[in-house]
């Protein structure tokens, strides 16, 4: 094994584990217990034994929208956008679907299609349009898709205050509960919807082929790693942009349906749960690997399923385990650049000794 | 100021870009470096000027030994350059870009700077105005505010590298004219160029570099074939072409026009049969990369037709050109042509005629293959583009072309390569040739030009200068007029 | 409608243009300096996290020693630190800026939260006012302008010196230099990544002198995640303001304007004053979205005036490392 390999791999597991047991000694705690409660609160203490079914389900109706945004941004990565209105994309997701759990009488399995349908399409539109202001107007996706995810932030707020407001007091906590005949079907006890878990796992796989075994995929990679070559080889650049931005979008509405219909059961000003920015961290730790996202984005659900329970038994702020989300990140990516730094270094210097 | 280089070595990876050069410039001379592109000329100035370090070697400055850490060593030391693109801040003022990185106070004063400038300029004949934007300025006048700037910094070394690329004929004669009267006042000039006329024009001594080697010195003037042969190892023959029965209409241009700026308004006419070869000479930036986009579509014409293989294609998307098998290779290999990080395989396959939704990677490894070994490229089918060399990256783009092709149009299809590879691009493009391609070239390189075109077409500020028979010209001729001057070619321009 | 004039008209009340100058302050320090990050070539997408850090380093530093003064530099370390991993990991290490900012933004959120836990609800510590004598009293400049503190004075001088510095000094235009074409900088012997570190870490210290002029003087005291989405307005105001500190300054000031007119118009629609407060947030980010369209500059290009005014190109090389060889 060369050295750098080793550095990369042992480097931000140390500085994780470094500066994890650094912040809890300093908070005055055994180190041990919030991972055990993190682990306790997400899928049980021993895992996956006895009582825990209720909360692993929980924790995979977290995992699956986290999952589906990670999808999307793999696309969107591929063909060179930030798409940071990914937030905006899921909201927008979830407020197509609530319209039509609140609007649309239909029977159970019709209107639940209807209901992904819609939230599918208005991501879909949210991240196309983010797409259109890039290709027509020349508008940077970072900032084009961060000001539509403050207008779809603020059309929830109005949404939940006014029109849609709670029978009796308007508040901010949310609207009514969607009638019982909208939400994703779960399994006994706990919000584990098997179809939104079989949609994600289609979803990553989708995204696996998209780009291990498909021309459209590759055509995606070539227009985002160059896109005047991908241009003059024949490839409409336009379009294939738009169509990253409408595949994201969509990947990302359906998350927000299902945060919408499967584990909020209303509309909430946070509904997006933050997830399509914990997606990109999740994106850029798993390397833009769908086989990566899976596992990684478990872990992030199980933080964030379990991180609460550290200020209720430790008196520890459940950002903790965001906290440590963004470590491992940073330190992985940190790591990495610094292997191929020292490979740069060495191939400097032996070509240097070869011909000197 | 005498200026010596002791056995210089400076390699980029494998590359040896400088393999042991000694020189000596004198005090008060034009000293000229002369070779082909990538002869290592380039590097050698950027070693001298501090821009790169080398490996090894010695720079002694009047006797001295000096170290150069880095430009500001060198500008401190009295050496001043001219890159071949000048380094300026396009969008800053003239003022502002004489100003930047010279010594002095805290506080700027621009007044004071521009009165220092106006003298320089009135002394050498130039004329700006200090708060335009050097966007605005030609390739000429940046050069001339770049030359100013150094001498005001105090540069009793002046090093241009390929100045007359991009400039005008008038530009030229008046920049030939300064660095005579530079040299004149002691200082020691350094003139880079891969053009022997304009070395001969100008220099008291030349220096010829040849891969990174220095192949010989003569003093000037000395016979154009002494030179010819030190460049090139042999004087060059025309070899003979041979015959290939010119068919239909591939190409057909009727009077286009663009919009100003790019070329000129006068109305362009040409066509190009089947098994036809078209050379496009002309400084760079006279409007040739501009006409090679008209012929492919990448920009619609403001008036007049494209017609291709009978068919008018005027105002259609790039891509119907595309379809009708026109192919357009820039000169940015890696840049518009190949895609970094994907392997040769992925480029055959996005390149290649299945367009099936799912990708047979089994059949397409296999197809890359065969192509990798029919183009003797060095590489496997997983190798990357950018791990490629230059010449083996020119042979992948020539693998990925489709097979019934109409018109090719390419940018320098031998530029920066080994004379081996340079030679099999031809040998291929020849090939094509006799299939029926039409081919339009642009190059620099004036005996590639020559060698391989039926006719030359040359470029000067915008507009067709002359349209020459290859087999009836000569180095000299096409030389005059990429310089602007016409031999009673206006009548040819018109044509 | 009689309702929206009302509530534009109190935008002209002498308080109003007071308070929003007042509040302007720790966006001031913020925007100058992302301004002379990216000037420089780096982009800080961090701002919005390692804003909200520094605001807790500030107020927490400040709480516990009772000297509101030190809040200051122990706010500027923390920008400074967080601009300074950015400058190495894209410098030494060639990593892509946007990706190491966007992680640091949201390390440093949940750092704030996480640390300032304990601290949510304690007594703010504030700067205390001081009024110029003599300038306070000239109507109308005077209270807009006068009869604030020292750190809304030193949010002007920070403009001014920001301004100064890039337009009217050799090392304001260096600076320009690097962001705009390293390789002509480093051609004129400019040391180009080691200014790059510098201005980086300058700019991340006026960041984080911002997140403590927010937590001790504009809003004070520690909540949950108080600055939240500010550093998303810096980032879009140094765009809006083409990269210019002036131009900039008076961004800052209409977001000001923009955030008080929506809070006057809550008791005209009481309906809507859960929205009312952000709708500010979408309509600075619209505006730049429009004030970049290409479409837009293209129509503008025929009215050289308001090309001039509208105008906003970035620094050629902003956002990629230099490396020399």
């Amino acid at each position: 094994m060369n050295r750098a390999r080793i550095t990369t791999l042992a480097l931000p597991i140390l500085v994780v584990l470094g500066s994890v047991v650094v912040l809890l000694i300093l908070a005055g705690t055994n180190p041990w217990d919030p991972i055990r409660i993190i682990v306790e609160g997400s899928i049980g203490w021993p895992p996956f034994e006895g009582g825990s079914a209720r909360k692993v389900g929980d924790t995979f109706m977290v995992w699956v929208p986290i999952a589906l945004a990670s999808a999307g941004l793999i696309v969107t990565f591929n063909a060179g956008m930030w798409n940071i209105g990914i937030e905006g994309q899921i909201i927008m997701g979830a407020i197509a679907a609530a319209l039509v759990a609140r609007e649309v009488s239909a029977p159970r399995p019709l209107l639940i299609l209807l209901a992904i349908l819609a939230g599918a399409a208005g991501g879909m539109l949210w991240g196309l349009l983010v797409g259109v202001l890039r290709t027509a107007g020349g508008v940077n996706e970072i900032f084009g898709g961060l000001g539509l995810d403050f207008v779809a932030l603020s059309i929830t707020t109005y949404l939940i205050i006014g029109p849609w407001a709670r029978s009796g007091v308007a508040s901010t906590s949310g609207t009514n509960p969607f009638p019982d005949n909208a939400l994703l079907p779960s399994l006994g006890g706990s919000k584990l919807s098997p179809l939104a878990v079989a949609i994600a796992v289609l979803a990553l796989l989708g995204v696996w082929t998209l780009f291990r075994g498909t021309l459209y995929g590759l055509k995606l990679k070539a227009v985002g790693r160059n896109r005047s070559s991908a241009f003059l080889m024949g490839i409409p650049t336009n379009r294939y942009l738009l169509g990253a931005f409408a595949i994201c979008g969509a990947l990302a509405g359906i998350a927000g349906t299902s945060q919408a219909l499967g584990l909020h059961f209303k509309l909430i000003p946070a509904i997006s749960g933050n997830f399509g920015f914990l997606a990109i961290l999740v994106v850029l730790l798993a390397r833009f690997q769908p086989i990566w996202v899976a596992p990684i984005s478990f872990f992030f659900a199980m933080v964030a399923v379990g991180g609460p329970g550290l200020s209720l038994r430790l008196g520890l702020h459940g950002s903790l385990g965001g906290v440590l989300q963004g470590v491992l990140v940073l330190s992985a990516m940190l790591g990495l650049g610094w292997a191929a730094y020292l490979t740069r270094r060495r191939a400097m210097t032996e070509s240097g000794v070869s011909s000197g | 100021m005498s200026l010596e280089l002791r056995e210089i070595h400076k390699h980029f990876g494998p590359v040896r870009a400088n393999d042991g050069i000694t020189l000596t410039v004198e005090t008060g001379t034009l000293h000229g470096l002369l070779g082909e592109n990538g002869a290592g000329k380039s590097t050698l100035m950027k070693v001298l000027s501090g821009f790169h370090s080398a490996d090894s070697g010695e720079i002694v400055l009047d006797g001295k030994q000096i170290k150069l850490a880095s430009p500001h060593d060198a500008i401190a030391a009295g050496i001043g350059m001219l890159h071949q693109d000048p380094l300026v801040f396009l969008p800053f003022s003239v003022i502002d870009n004489f100003v930047l990185g010279s010594p002095g106070a805290w506080r700027l004063d621009r007044r004071a700077a521009e009165i220092e400038l106006n003298e320089l300029c009135e002394r050498y004949g130039f004329n700006f105005d200090a708060h335009t934007p050097v966007r605005l300025l030609t390739v000429g006048e940046r050069q001339q505010l770049e030359i100013v700037r150094l001498l005001w910094l105090g540069a009793r070394v002046l090093i241009l590298d390929e100045p007359t690329t991009g400039i005008s004929a008038d530009q030229r004669s008046k920049l030939f004219a300064t660095l005579k009267a530079l040299a004149a006042e002691g200082m020691s000039v350094i003139f880079v160029s891969h053009k022997l006329e304009e070395v001969a024009d100008l220099c008291q001594r030349v220096t010829v570099m040849t891969r990174g080697k220095v192949v010989g010195e003569a003093e000037l003037p000395t016979p154009p074939e002494r030179l010819v042969e030190m460049m090139f190892g042999q004087v060059i023959e025309i070899q003979d072409r041979s015959d290939v029965g010119l068919g239909v209409s591939h190409l057909e241009l009727d009077s286009i026009q663009t919009a100003s700026g790019l070329l000129s308004e006068e109305p362009i006419s040409l066509d190009v049969k089947s098994g036809e070869v078209i050379g496009i000479a002309g400084m760079e930036g006279s409007g040739q990369d501009t006409f090679l986009r008209l012929c492919c579509g990448m920009r619609a014409p403001m008036k007049g037709t494209v017609a291709i293989t009978g068919d008018d294609l005027t105002g259609k998307h790039y891509r119907e050109f595309l379809n009708a098998n026109v192919k357009y290779l820039p000169a940015g290999r890696l840049e518009e042509g190949l895609i970094e990080g994907l392997t040769i395989t992925e480029h055959f396959v996005l390149t290649g005629q299945d367009t099936s939704f799912i990708i047979d990677w089994g059949a397409a490894r296999k197809r890359a293959k065969e192509l990798i070994d029919d183009y003797g490229i060095k590489g496997t089918e997983n190798s990357t583009a950018e791990s490629l060399s230059g010449g083996n990256q020119q042979r992948l783009l020539l693998a990925m072309l489709s097979e019934d092709l109409k018109v090719l149009l390419m940018e320098h299809p031998t530029r920066g390569l080994d004379i081996e590879s340079a030679d099999w691009v031809w040998e291929q493009l020849l090939a094509r040739r006799q299939e029926g391609t039409a081919i339009v070239f642009a190059s620099a390189d004036l005996d590639e030009l020559l060698r391989y075109s039926d006719r030359i077409l040359v470029f000067f500020s915008g507009r067709i200068i002359g349209e020459l028979d290859a087999a009836a010209t000569n180095v000299d001729e096409i030389g005059l007029l990429i310089g602007g001057r016409s031999l009673g070619a206006e009548a040819a321009a018109s044509s | 409608m009689s309702g929206f004039f009302t509530a534009f008209l109190e935008m002209f009340d002498t308080a109003t243009i007071s308070s929003i100058v007042a509040g302007a302050s720790a966006l001031m320090f913020a925007t100058m300096g992302e301004t002379i990050s990216e000037k420089a070539g780096v982009i800080n997408l961090s701002v919005d996290g390692s804003m909200m850090l520094a605001a807790l380093a500030g107020f927490v530093i400040a709480f516990e020693t009772d000297v509101v003064w030190l809040g200051f530099p122990a706010a500027a370390a923390v920008g400074m630190a967080v601009a300074l991993l950015i400058a190495f990991s894209n410098i030494k290490l060639g990593l892509n800026q946007i990706a190491v900012g966007f992680v640091l933004f949201a390390l440093s959120t949940e750092l704030s939260r996480f640390l300032g836990n304990s601290y949510v609800g304690r007594p703010p510590v504030g700067v205390p006012a001081w009024d110029i004598p003599g300038l306070s009293s000239i109507p109308f400049f005077g209270p807009v302008l006068f009869d604030h503190n020292l750190v809304v004075y030193l949010s002007y001088l920070t403009v001014i010196a920001t301004y100064l510095l890039m337009y009217r000094t050799r090392k304001g235009l260096e600076m320009q230099g690097i962001g705009e074409r390293p390789e002509a900088a480093h051609a004129r012997g400019i040391p180009v990544n080691k200014l790059r570190y510098f201005y980086t870490a300058l700019g991340g210290a006026l960041i984080g002198i911002g997140g403590a002029a927010f937590s001790l003087d504009v809003k004070l005291g520690w909540s949950d995640r108080p600055t939240r989405n500010l550093g998303w307005i810096v980032l879009a105001i140094v765009i809006f303001g083409g990269w210019h500190p002036l131009r900039a300054a008076i961004g800052v000031l209409l977001f000001g304007a923009l955030q008080a007119f929506a809070i006057n118009l809550i008791p005209e629609f009481p309906s809507l004053s859960q929205v009312l407060p952000s709708i500010p947030f979408p309509a600075m980010i619209l505006a730049l979205v429009v004030v970049n369209w290409k479409a837009l500059l293209k129509w503008l290009d025929r009215y050289p005036f308001l090309r001039a005014i509208l105008r906003s190109d970035p620094p050629t090389a902003i956002g990629t490392a230099f490396e020399v060889d």
